[in-house]
């Protein structure tokens, strides 16, 4: 599966704040839920979520089972410059998910 | 006398016309204009919709090659934004080679086992449901229109009987619902026509994209009634009788529902 869709505009005027849109692919699993033979799942959930702007930090979250599956996050960033969004998030098991996407300022 | 006869005999041969349609064609509703706002939302916004997580792994396994003959569905149907454009508003349909009704998961299976020779993907599979999910995708807003005379006939007449036969404990019809009693309430639900515009499609119950064979399940459930196994053909004629009952309503894929 795609770990994650992400949108942002492809130019951005300079200093003024664009929309990024992001929806990850995760089960969100909660920990209370049980399996057909009774078993309890294990709870799995995005930990942490943490958005980059050219290496600093924009946005970060921290998620618990109160969200839903597959989560969608949406928030605002203003840039300067050109440059790279880096998405990463960590999930209960240590799995590690990535996803960028490039902003021009013009 | 003979006139009455004839007439008689004209009613019956027209076949599955207005008469049969417990709904009219103009009173038709999707599911969609039951739900609340923010659902309608989330299944217009391509980006908000979690379905198109399939869509997109559906595009990819279109491309790729399969294990047995190495060919991909790519190989020999191009691009499936043209060539399967609008087809899937077209399934359940009638298949010669197979001998009965195919809905799309089963037609993809088909090719798969026949042309690609490559192991038929499970119901209910992550790999079946994001297929089945991107082939549809390429019909959103077509209107169904499946062909129901000839051979595909008694498949589409068993599908009715099923849709009008009362089941399980509950002892009720799918009619009594979804044609005599639309638009009223059922605890926090508003009880919707029952068309499979949306399916596959994203519910939120399940946190996740399901066939429309799952929602039949989870009706008959709901209605503690014996449900027929994923695949099985009693749910391929109701979902054919379901097809032409929403004729005219355009496809969703994916659709968002509760």
């Amino acid at each position: 599966m795609p770990d994650a869709r992400i949108n942002v505009p492809a130019e951005v005027p300079r200093g003024k704040p664009f929309e990024v849109r992001i929806l990850i692919r995760h089960p969100m699993e909660t920990g209370y839920r049980t399996d057909d033979t009774g078993k309890q799942i294990p709870r799995n959930v995005i930990a942490t979520l943490t958005c980059r702007y050219n290496g600093e930090t924009v946005f970060a979250a921290r998620m618990s089972p109160g969200i839903a599956a597959n989560p969608y996050l949406r928030f605002f960033v203003g840039a300067r410059e050109s440059g790279e969004l880096a998405f990463e998030w960590v999930d209960d098991r240590g799995v590690r998910g990535n996803e960028r996407a490039t902003v021009t300022v013009v | 006398m003979w006139r009455v006869l004839a007439l008689c005999v004209t009613c019956c041969a027209c076949g599955a016309t207005a008469q049969e349609r417990v709904l009219a064609l103009s009173e038709l509703r999707s599911g969609i204009t039951f739900a609340g706002a923010n659902v309608r939302a989330m299944q217009a916004d391509e980006l908000a919709n979690p379905g198109m997580l399939w869509v997109e792994r559906g595009e990819k396994l279109w491309n790729a090659p399969a294990e047995g003959s190495g060919k991909a569905c790519a190989s020999c149907h191009g691009s499936a934004q043209t060539s399967m454009r609008g087809v899937a508003a077209s399934y359940p349909k009638f298949d010669a080679n197979a001998g009965s009704v195919l809905d799309v998961e089963a037609r993809i299976n088909d090719c798969r086992t026949r042309r690609q020779h490559a192991p038929a993907l499970a119901r209910e599979s992550e790999d079946l449901l994001a297929l089945t999910a991107f082939v549809a995708y390429q019909s959103r807003g077509a209107p169904l229109a499946v062909a129901i005379d000839g051979p595909a006939r008694a498949s589409f007449d068993r599908g009715r009987e099923f849709y009008f036969q009362r089941h399980g404990q509950m002892n009720i019809a799918c009619t009594q619902c979804h044609d005599q009693n639309w638009g009223k309430r059922l605890l926090g639900e508003t009880i919707s026509q029952g068309h499979p515009t949306a399916f596959p499609g994203y519910r939120l119950e399940w946190q996740s994209l399901g066939s429309l064979q799952r929602r039949l399940r989870a009706c008959l459930f709901g209605v503690r009634a014996e449900m027929p196994a994923p695949g099985a053909p009693e749910l391929t004629d109701l979902e054919f009788y379901l097809a032409w009952r929403a004729q005219g309503l355009p496809l969703e894929v994916p659709g968002v529902r509760r």
